[in-house]
């Protein structure tokens, strides 16, 4: 008999008829210890000691870090800004997507991984709900159990929990737009207006909903990063990677069975890879676009490889170049040094080094001019023209400021109305201003100039263009 | 003219938006029920190009079900707010409402701030920074665009500062001034004058009246024929506020100084108008910038009055 060499492979799944729709998969991640759980904890408590903690602080009279909308206000520690400074906005965000393309380019989806809010609450709910209902398994056997009062009491704490803290969360996010101190006075007598009803109890919901029960889902389908992140992987990116040469082919096997001897890779088909991945897959099967790079399974094989004495790292923060040409640790690490990473390091540092300039180095009053529009210029007495503006002077400091007012551009041009103002702590004030130059001193026409607003102490100083126009 | 006066349109859009979401449960009823093959490489057997193959992805059911939300949703909208056609919604909301609604409730906020103002005569109020801090933006936002910034006004438009009045600067004055506006009404006065020349005569005459440069000749010529104006002006030039008559004597010239402006005015007459402010500010508003502008042209009483 000789054998065929094409085999035929029959399916052991035969084609099936699935819907259109898939219904969720209840997942119950393990828990995991180890190097990057350690990580992800560390990156959980700095994240939430900023963000439970930031609004609590007080500079001077006033909340340090204060978002006031109705105001129009942004209080950033010592700094006041106006919704005319949004270009820091813009910068911090230009940053931040900077940020994400390098760490992207250099270990994937490190952000996902760690630092996520998706992430971080989905962590802390799952030690809620580990501290409650107890680990993996004993979770799944709760939930295939009937009804019970046991039951009952423990799925009933776990959701007590959760939803204290999401309310915990949502008051915290309305205290960086209302003062926290009076919002938490308001929360003894349940007394919050309207919007503070619905953004704490909104932001609540979103976190309630989304760490206990959507969590994986939206990563896979809701979360636009996760998509276009991929797009800024190459083959030299560090992502978490199976060792399939290694590992292959997999298999149980006795503790005490010397490797050598079997006709196996070092992969002891313990799942345990799969059964503490948060969204659900088997990394085994190679990079898949849900993989958020927590770094679970690499946690959880090192143990299964210790207990068996073997090397560790058969799932490891690895590249696909290292990875096919059986790198050396030195090797993968000199590509992270390539080109892509380095402009985006050198654009990244250029970037916050700029903003961090022009926010030391700002003015701290802005100027804006508008000319009367229904009176472009009128003659007065002392055969004088006259041409009026109205000037918005916003005052950026925290103290009341002497401001005063000049204008430049023109032959004997002087200003008619009073020419220091005050204005008070971050307040901003229309002033009209009236300048006048000798009748027949000027051509007819639209002349160029410019007014200069500075306090009187001579620490800031601020320009602005505008024109003067002489009648025909 | 039908388009706007049948119910055709109407009936159009309402049955469009009914049928388009109806259509989309349709839609999503039947991709719930709709079954297709995957095959063990999870693709659905679908090739196009030769190799391009459909990938089996299914959607989470739960996104199905938010598309049912939004559709109960907008059902429920589109009977509680106009959307259907010339519907107008059970709960009547328009935003005409909403933004009368928004006025009432900005003016009760403030109302407690009104009655401490109204609780003053202005000639006390102007003294008040807090109520001039709210006088100032009133008139910026409501006077300005005619009177100017600085209150100065320009050709046709009154200076509001120089204590020269068209029809009385008193407090009550004023309120009645921005309450119901003014209509200022110059006739021609030509035919009554004489001819050309005793217009121009009348001219230098009135320009006489306030000092200015003039032709003494024709001003005493003039003389005469100013009876015709004297009527309105009054005999002494000193005009009438009553009657709303500037005093040609101040030498403030309104709409323009000079022997051709005023024959231009004589010839032509003229009718300068302020528009009243009742429907657009409050009696408490009014009240606050009556003040304010009473205290631009009485600086000395009111730091008199200002003074505790």
């Amino acid at each position: 008999m000789q054998e065929s060499p094409v085999r035929k492979i029959i399916p052991i799944v035969p084609e099936e008829e699935v819907s259109l729709y898939e219904a969720q998969k209840k997942l119950y991640p393990r828990s995991v210890t180890g190097l990057f759980a350690r990580w992800r904890w560390f990156f959980v408590f700095l994240t939430q000691l900023v963000f439970y903690g930031l609004p609590w602080l007080e500079w001077g009279q006033r909340q340090a870090v204060l978002f006031d909308l109705g105001a129009r206000r942004f209080y950033l520690f010592g700094v006041v800004l106006y919704p005319q400074d949004f270009i820091y906005l813009t910068g911090l965000l230009v940053i931040s997507a900077l940020s994400l393309f390098l760490f992207t380019a250099v270990a994937g989806r490190l952000w996902c991984g760690f630092t996520c809010p998706q992430t971080v609450y989905t962590e802390i709910f799952l030690w809620i709900e580990r501290k409650v209902e107890g680990d993996r398994s004993a979770r799944m056997r709760l939930d295939a159990e009937p009804a019970s009062a046991r039951k009952l009491l423990k799925k009933g704490t776990k959701h007590f929990l959760w939803i204290a803290l999401s309310l915990w969360t949502g008051f915290t996010f309305v205290g960086y737009f209302t003062p926290i101190q009076t919002l938490w006075a308001e929360a003894f007598t349940l007394s919050f207006g309207p919007w503070e009803w619905f953004w704490v109890n909104f932001y609540a919901l979103a976190t309630y909903g989304n760490a206990g029960f959507l969590r994986e889902q939206v990563c896979k389908y809701m979360c636009p990063y996760a998509r276009f992140q991929s797009a800024m992987f190459d083959r030299d990116t560090l992502i978490v990677s199976y060792d399939a040469a290694r590992g292959e082919p997999r298999g149980a096997r006795s503790r005490k069975a010397d490797l050598s001897t079997l006709a196996l890779g070092a992969c002891v088909d313990c799942t345990l890879c799969v059964q503490v991945c948060p969204t659900g897959i088997d990394i085994r099967e190679g990079l898949q676009y849900e993989c958020i790079g927590c770094a679970a399974c690499v946690d959880v094989c090192d143990t299964v490889m210790d207990k068996m004495n073997y090397p560790r790292g058969l799932i490891r923060f690895s590249t696909q170049n290292a990875m096919a040409g059986q790198w050396s640790k030195a090797q993968l690490w000199r590509r992270v040094r390539r080109p892509r990473v380095l402009v985006y390091s050198a654009i990244l540092v250029a970037l916050c080094v700029g903003l961090l300039w022009s926010l030391l180095e700002r003015t701290p009053l802005k100027v804006d001019v508008v000319r009367d529009r229904a009176a472009l210029s009128r003659i007065v007495a002392g055969g004088k023209l006259e041409n009026v503006y109205r000037l918005q002077i916003m005052n950026a400091t925290e103290q009341p400021q002497r401001y005063r007012i000049t204008a430049s551009g023109l032959e004997g041009l002087a200003l008619a109305s009073e020419s220091e103002v005050d204005i008070g702590p971050a307040e901003s004030r229309w002033v009209p201003v009236r300048l006048q130059i000798g009748y027949g001193s000027a051509a007819p026409g639209s002349h160029a100039i410019e007014f200069n607003v500075g306090d009187v102490a001579g620490e800031s100083h601020v320009s602005e263009k505008s024109i003067f126009l002489v009648p025909r | 003219m039908s388009d706007f006066t049948g119910n055709f349109w109407s009936v159009y859009v309402a049955v469009l938006t009914l049928v388009s979401i109806f259509a989309c449960l349709l839609l999503l009823w039947i991709t719930a029920r709709k079954k297709i093959t995957a095959s063990v490489d999870n693709t659905t057997g679908h090739v196009w190009d030769e190799d391009l193959r459909e990938m089996n992805n299914p959607m989470p059911r739960w996104w199905m079900w938010l598309f049912v939300l939004t559709i109960i949703f907008a059902l429920g909208y589109l009977v509680a707010y106009p959307g259907l056609g010339s519907y107008k919604g059970e709960l009547g909301w328009t935003t005409h409402g909403e933004y009368t609604d928004e006025v009432e409730k900005a003016n009760k906020e403030l109302a407690p701030l009104y009655a401490q103002f109204t609780a003053k005569p202005a000639e006390v109020l102007a003294g008040d920074p807090a109520a001039m801090a709210v006088g100032e933006r009133l008139f910026m936002n409501n006077c300005a665009q005619c009177h100017g910034s600085d209150a100065r006004g320009s050709k046709s438009f009154p200076n509001l500062t120089d204590g020269d009045w068209l029809h009385g600067g008193a407090p009550a004055k004023l309120v009645e001034t921005i309450t119901l506006g003014r209509q200022g009404n110059m006739p021609p006065m030509a035919a009554a004058v004489g001819t050309p020349d005793d217009v121009k005569n009348v001219a230098h005459y009135v320009l006489s009246l306030s000092g200015s440069p003039h032709d003494s000749l024709r001003s005493q010529l003039g003389k005469a024929k100013f009876t015709a104006c004297a009527a309105c002006h009054g005999m002494d030039g000193k005009g009438n506020q009553a009657l709303g008559a500037p005093n040609l004597t101040d030498d403030i010239w309104l709409h323009g100084w000079g022997e051709q402006a005023i024959v231009s005015m004589v010839n032509n007459g003229k009718v300068n108008a302020m528009p009243g402010q009742a429907g657009k500010l409050t009696e408490a508003q009014i009240h606050v910038l009556s003040a304010y502008v009473w205290g631009m042209s009485n600086k000395t009483a009111t730091l008199a009055n200002a003074r505790p």
